[in-house]
């Protein structure tokens, strides 16, 4: 019976099962359909709630009829509604009614990012002076661990001026050009914040484990002072090694 | 069966259930909220603020934990990892109830995000006793199983609903937690008697009692078709039906739902003001 139930729960195309019943005997009709309406809309909320840019950017109707197609094609594998969505830039780079907006997956991207980080475990900074206060030769040995609600997300769309124009009143006009954006919880609060030129090759390669020497030839251009000063200010940094 | 603290160990006080955006209101002034009751799924992140803010809550207020994704009712065994998670929340809060619903939420790995219902057979009866078994071995307690709001019957159901309850009760040592609008709405849809019902309940195993509001609606023929959706105050002939259970039951842990269109605190409160008169007026 669930086989058959949740199968026409998920496609309005299918018949409602049999041996559903109202009061004395009669089909269930419309009565089916409530459980139909519950989960449709109860999961276009969830993505809604979790995509409130993407939303913003492709309007509230489209987007719901969107979410349709989404919840039919990956309903969420898991009960918690938190992570469900992880699914949707890899959907939106393929679903042709948004190709003209390259930039929205990784929109989606950012803003998994930004639920992520908010559910992510708590992780004691360290002081910014244990970094700052060293000798200036010391730095290219060094190693980190990062904050479990750091993200990155590098974009080659302006994908943080984009999600500013459309969270923040009187936010600048998103220039083109690529943006590597990094997400920072320093309490409870998540938010994105654009890296210097370089900086995602930089912090990818650091938060693989490599030395500060070993991460700037990733990008040799990049603005390390300016990269540090943003991820020591956001408690990006749990713990710091020095090289042998 | 358990040889344990009984399932409930609620006060017979009104308990709301926790919305993030009250934090502050009951922090600063919680009465007359005697306790509160959050979603287990909203708690099983890794940390950030819904953790602390919990943290923060237990330490003040008795806590139910309210879980809406066991699927205890579904054909499918239960799932391990979210069972697991559930052990996890509950060892660390140990709130003062465990609750989960006769219904089914999960079928091939989709989670479907509603409480879907059940046929009331010998086989689903086996069925979920087994998964209630799991639970209570898997939390080391006993929970408590919540009656459904429903919107159509099963031809190949055999057993009333309340027989089927209580027998589950029986034979898992599990309490029940009553939601006397979940009575109101399920009778409407079966056009039977909401009051014939609550007289035939078992109330010495309720635990804990639920209050929501519900949408109205009509069938294609045209009949009432009442609509579970915590989206709106408690309707008076919910309140008459939970008069009638106290009176006949004694003061129980009552819980004013309300999860969408969610009011400010006053108007929340106001619902649990109103529970708490009709439970000051009969002995606990």
């Amino acid at each position: 019976m669930n086989a058959r139930f949740a199968r026409a729960l998920l496609d309005p195309g299918q018949d409602r099962p049999a041996g559903l019943t109202g009061p004395g005997g009669a089909p269930a009709g419309r009565r089916f359909d409530v459980y139909r309406n519950n989960v449709a809309v109860s999961l276009t909320e969830a993505l809604g709630q979790g995509f409130p840019v993407v939303k913003r950017l492709v309007g509230a109707e489209f987007f719901d009829a969107m979410a349709g197609i989404f919840l039919r094609a990956h309903p969420p594998q898991s009960p918690l509604l938190m992570h469900y969505g992880g699914g949707m830039p890899a959907f939106l780079e393929t679903f042709p009614p948004v190709a003209h907006l390259p930039y929205l997956p990784d929109m989606a991207r950012l803003e998994l990012a930004l639920r992520q980080s908010y559910h992510a475990a708590d992780a004691a900074p360290v002081d910014p002076a244990r970094v700052t206060a060293l000798p200036p030769e010391r730095l290219p040995g060094l190693r980190f661990r990062f904050a479990p609600a750091l993200r990155l997300i590098p974009s080659a769309h302006p994908v943080h001026a984009i999600w500013r124009a459309n969270t923040e009143a009187g936010a600048p006009r998103p220039e083109p050009g690529g943006q590597d954006v990094v997400v920072l919880r320093p309490g409870f609060d998540p938010a994105p914040h654009p890296l210097p030129p370089g900086g995602g090759a930089v912090l990818a390669a650091l938060m693989a484990g490599a030395t500060v020497a070993v991460a700037c030839d990733a990008a040799p251009d990049c603005d390390i002072a300016a990269l540090f000063s943003l991820l020591l200010s956001g408690g990006a940094i749990t713990e710091v090694e020095a090289s042998p | 069966m358990f040889d344990l603290p009984a399932p409930s160990q609620l006060p017979a006080y009104p308990g709301v259930g926790y919305k993030p955006q009250h934090f502050s209101n009951i922090i600063d002034r919680p009465d007359p909220v005697g306790w509160l009751e959050i979603h287990a799924e909203n708690y099983m992140g890794d940390g950030g603020r819904p953790i602390a803010q919990l943290r923060a809550l237990a330490a003040r207020f008795p806590l139910s934990v309210h879980g809406v994704g066991l699927s205890i009712g579904g054909e499918a065994p239960l799932d391990r990892d979210h069972l697991d998670r559930l052990k996890h929340l509950v060892g660390w809060l140990n709130p003062a109830a465990f609750s989960e619903h006769l219904a089914w939420s999960t079928h091939d790995g989709a989670f479907l995000n509603d409480l879907l219902p059940l046929p009331y057979t010998q086989a689903t009866l086996r069925r979920v006793a087994d998964h209630v078994d799991q639970v209570q071995e898997a939390l080391g307690r006993p929970m408590l199983l919540e009656n459904p709001a429903t919107y159509l019957e099963f031809a190949e159901t055999e057993m009333d609903e309340i027989a089927f309850l209580s027998e589950i009760a029986r034979r898992t040592g599990c309490g029940l937690l009553f939601d006397v609008n979940n009575v109101f709405v399920a009778c409407t849809n079966r056009q039977e008697d909401p009051i014939a019902y609550v007289d035939r309940f078992p109330l010495d195993l309720v635990g804990e009692i639920h209050l929501g509001g519900h949408d109205t609606d009509r069938d294609d023929a045209g009949l009432p078709l009442l609509i579970d959706s915590h989206g709106c105050a408690v309707a008076d002939p919910v309140w008459a039906l939970y008069a009638r259970v106290i009176a006949r039951g004694g003061a129980k842990p009552t819980l004013i739902e309300w999860d969408n269109e969610v009011p400010d605190w006053p108007v929340l409160a106001a619902e649990a003001t109103r529970a708490g008169r009709i439970l000051a007026a009969v002995p606990a």
